[in-house]
């Protein structure tokens, strides 16, 4: 019977089984390629999304009286704005009388409503005696409000908004007072208690200052490294240890660069803490391995043809290294660099160890201010609560994203100069 | 060392080039040629402003670090005799106050005491020092730049001379980064040495009650925190399963995929993002387990009644397998690329379906370099710090619920040294400890690893 029903042209049960597998086989293949890309897709997705509020502020638009007799202080600094901000209020919501509800009125403007009008007379002080009609920031929960992300039917004791303030605000949106800004001080500010008034532009100084001081040490030792052991140094014993000792070194984990860092920068040599100095040199730590690696495998992959031709016209050792293979291979190890330098800038594990976690309100001047850089302060923004800080957060991540972005394009770029650079190795 | 002497040195090496440069030109040029030369006159140039900038600079700069320490030793032995014999706690505080004082802007009056006046002197003296070391560092240099334009001949091997140098600093290079590293896992081994004469190692490895913050609130030291480590590990090792179980399917059937089924255009395209990805910030991955995956957690056991925690080691376990999954397929991609196509056909050839042959032909051959990854992946995800210091907890619970917060190796370094001001508390050294103890293991994994892959190169290479 079986024997009968056996042909080329129809698969037996056990052929149909095995395609099956195959098939399946196939389909598990493609569902984890799709995962795996998708997740990381849905990753951004989320990111960018919940970001985009951060990019604007509401701001209410109020008449401000700068009146002589509040600037009788000779000092401009010492005088009374969130007064006049508070009578700019009451000029355009009147009757306010009781001190809680006058309380629930300035709670709908920002701190930063007072500080921007120092600076503005500050800059200015013509301004004193005047009156303008000027576009302030208001508090976080009205700005959340407006971008509606707070729920207005919650009951009012656990609402952040009294009935009151939804009152004003109903009463200011029909006049046109309320308007949604670009959020500049989100790009020019350093960090903040109030979600508001917070900026990243001193994570981003510390940022690049700390890239600074990593480029610095990392780019001519590691270079100096890898050209000493791939051209100079002799093959023996000592110098495997050393390749395998580096290889090793590259799989460390981050954390334990701080830990490093800790006890010999900090304790010992008593280096300033949390400041771009002491990160940078714990981060090029980090990155020397990467960076020796890619430099080796660069110089390695110039043909030694090249060498050979420079040696035979008479050049030195030297001369063929740095007149022929350094140039061939700078664009390998130029791409190392970048990549070491791209890790060290979204690294933030091991500053976690030097205490760079403390608040900086401040935008560091140079390498030995405190500062924090752009992933800490992402970490930071990341574990405050408070109302507006969440979207800040994935801001903050979309502008390292964009940074990243920036030098991988750079490496691709230099890659593509790379393989056309010696078109006959490959 | 200040901004303008820093110039005037770099601007006298450039002279000292030019001089060294011309002066070989006009002994070529006396003597019949440049071919006379026995090197090129920029060798010479070069020279001389080595011979200059080399002496100047490190004279400089050890006078610009160690200007504050001789000038406070100056000023201490110049303090009345009560001053001088303060024992070491408060003679330490006082050198403090008088770096504070030498801040003054005036000179201290007739009747300033004692201590703002030797703040001033301190303040002279730091300034004497400076410009005298700083003339000393220019004059060196200078005379051993003109000693060299002296000597200047055709016979003279200017170019040797200078290939010496370079391979010197080359080498000095490499000095500097090996020393670097030694150094450093030397003094991480010696606070781990001071921490278990604090603790017993046989508490730490074997102990299974962690809360070292104890410590710090009782005066006396070591006798009330409790060091044993099994918790944190137990954590690190269910979060790091957890990450594997995620990981390890998707990362190898997608390498599978790419390695197998994939056109090799979409192969091109795909494989350089993927790496790329190996490469976004871990603290974005933390901050989707905070915000996205946590609460999912929560809420997926509310619907199932489950009890969870706001920081389970859940969350944190599988986002580290999200983050891990690139690593793998990368490299298991390229191992199941490096397969021999030849492999392959025989097997086709004999009638095997295309996953039959993969799974019995291709990755047994491929084999060494997935295991190699895996256990790359699998060190990286062990020391992976971001996401589980933002996702799970704190609290060294010793159970292996995955929905419970749970602690990790990582979380307990950062959290006990996190700015620490202090390094004599056991709790502080015993993030060296635990460092230590992480570095071990990844060591371990990666030699392990590293070995396997080599191997396997090895046969590939005989067997082509």
């Amino acid at each position: 019977m079986e024997r009968e029903k056996m042909s080329l042209l129809t698969p037996s049960t056990a052929l149909r089984r095995r395609y099956l597998h195959d098939r399946l086989f196939l389909l598990a293949g493609r569902l984890a390629a799709i995962a795996s890309f998708s997740t990381i897709g849905l990753i951004f997705l989320a990111i960018l999304y919940t970001s985009l509020p951060a990019f604007t502020q509401s701001c209410i638009k109020l008449p401000i009286h700068f009146e002589e007799t509040a600037f009788s202080d000779e000092n401009l600094a010492l005088a009374d704005y969130d007064m006049l901000v508070a009578q700019a209020l009451a000029r355009i919501i009147p009757g306010v009388t009781d001190p809680g509800e006058k309380e629930d009125l300035m709670g709908m403007m920002s701190p930063g409503a007072a500080w921007r009008l120092q600076q503005m007379v500050g800059s200015n002080p013509k301004r004193i005696g005047t009156v303008e009609q000027l576009w302030l920031p208001a508090s976080a929960d009205i700005d959340m409000l407006r971008k509606g992300k707070l729920d207005r039917t919650t009951p009012e004791q656990r609402r952040r908004l009294s009935k009151r303030q939804l009152k004003w605000y109903d009463q200011l949106n029909a006049e046109g007072r309320i308007k949604r800004h670009f959020n500049r001080v989100f790009f020019t500010a350093p960090n903040s208690t109030e979600a508001e008034l917070a900026g990243i532009y001193g994570a981003v100084k510390g940022s690049l200052l700390t890239m600074f001081i990593t480029l610095v040490l990392s780019f001519p030792l590691g270079a100096g490294t890898a050209i000493y052991l791939q051209e100079f140094a002799p093959r023996n014993r000592l110098t495997t240890t050393i390749t395998v000792t580096i290889n090793n070194l590259a799989a460390v984990p981050p954390i334990l660069y701080g830990l490093l860092g800790l006890a010999v920068f900090i304790n010992f040599f008593h280096l300033p803490r949390a400041t771009p100095l002491v990160a940078g040199m714990v981060l090029s730590l980090m990155t020397f391995p990467s960076i020796i690696m890619a430099s080796r495998n660069a110089l390695a992959a110039v043909p030694r043809s090249v060498c050979d031709a420079a040696l035979a016209l008479g050049a030195s050792r030297m001369q063929s290294i740095t007149h022929h293979i350094l140039p061939a291979a700078m664009p390998g190890i130029l791409t190392g660099t970048l990549l070491g330098l791209a890790q060290a800038f979204g690294e933030c594990a091991p500053l976690l160890m030097l205490g760079m976690v403390a608040f900086v309100g401040n935008i560091p001047a140079g390498i030995t201010d405190p500062a924090t850089v752009l992933p800490m302060q992402i970490y930071l923004w990341a574990d405050n609560s408070g109302q507006g800080f969440p979207e800040k957060t994935a801001a903050a991540i979309v502008i390292m994203m964009l940074f990243l972005v920036i030098v991988n394009t750079m490496v691709l770029w230099l890659r593509r100069k790379f393989e056309n650079s010696h078109p006959h190795t490959s | 060392m200040s901004l303008h002497i820093f110039f005037l040195m770099t601007l006298l090496t450039a002279i000292a080039f030019q001089l060294g440069r011309m002066r070989a030109f006009r002994i070529a040029v006396r003597s019949g040629g440049l071919r006379k030369l026995h090197s090129l006159p920029r060798h010479y140039g070069s020279y001389t402003a080595l011979r200059f900038a080399v002496p100047a600079f490190i004279l400089a700069g050890l006078v610009t670090l160690f200007a504050d320490d001789i000038a406070m030793h100056l000023v201490w032995d110049n303090l009345p005799e009560q001053l001088r014999t303060l024992p070491e706690e408060q003679a330490k505080l006082m050198r403090q106050v008088i770096i504070h004082t030498s801040g003054n802007q005036s000179p201290p009056g007739n009747n300033a005491s004692t201590i703002i006046r030797a703040g001033w002197q301190l303040k002279q003296l730091i300034t004497i020092i400076l410009r005298l070391g700083w003339t000393g560092a220019l004059l060196l240099g200078t005379l051993s730049a003109g000693l060299f334009l002296r000597k200047i001949d055709c016979t003279l091997p200017a170019r040797l001379a200078m290939e010496k140098f370079m391979r010197w600093i080359l080498a000095a290079c490499t000095g500097v980064v090996i020393f670097t590293t030694f150094a450093i896992l030397a003094s991480v081994a010696v606070e781990t040495v001071h921490f278990f004469q604090f603790v017993s190692p046989l508490e730490f490895f074997f102990g299974h009650t962690w809360s070292p913050q104890m410590a710090m609130h009782t005066g006396q030291v070591g006798a009330s925190g409790h060091f044993g480590a099994l918790p944190v590990i137990g954590g690190t090792l269910m979060i790091t399963l957890i990450a594997m179980l995620i990981a390890v399917p998707t990362g190898l059937f997608t390498a599978i995929y790419f390695s197998e089924y994939a056109s090799s255009r979409r192969r091109h395209v795909l494989k350089p993002i993927l790496e790329t990805l190996a490469g976004i910030p871990t603290v974005v991955y933390g901050f989707f387990a905070v915000f996205t995956v946590g609460p999912l957690i929560g809420r997926l056991g509310l619907l199932f009644d489950v009890e969870t925690s706001t920081e389970s080691a859940l969350a944190a376990g599988v986002v580290i397998g999200i983050m891990i999954i690139p690593y793998i397929s990368s490299l298991s991609d390229d191992a199941i690329h490096a397969v021999p196509k030849r492999l392959r056909e025989g097997s086709r050839g004999l009638g095997a379906t295309r996953s039959e042959t993969i799974l019995q032909v291709v990755l047994p051959a491929a084999m060494p370099g997935i295991i190699g990854s895996l256990l790359l992946a699998l060190s990286r995800a062990a020391g992976e710090t971001m996401i589980v210091v933002m996702a799970a907890g704190l609290a060294g619970n010793f159970s292996f619920n995955p929905l419970k917060s749970a602690t990790t190796i990582t979380v307990q370094m950062a959290n006990l040294v996190g700015g620490a001001g202090t390094f004599n508390t056991p709790s502080t050294l015993a993030a060296f400890a635990l460092g230590l103890l992480l570095f071990l293991f990844t060591l371990t994994v990666n030699i392990i690893a590293l070995h396997i892959v080599r191997r396997y190169h090895a046969r590939y290479q005989e067997g082509m």
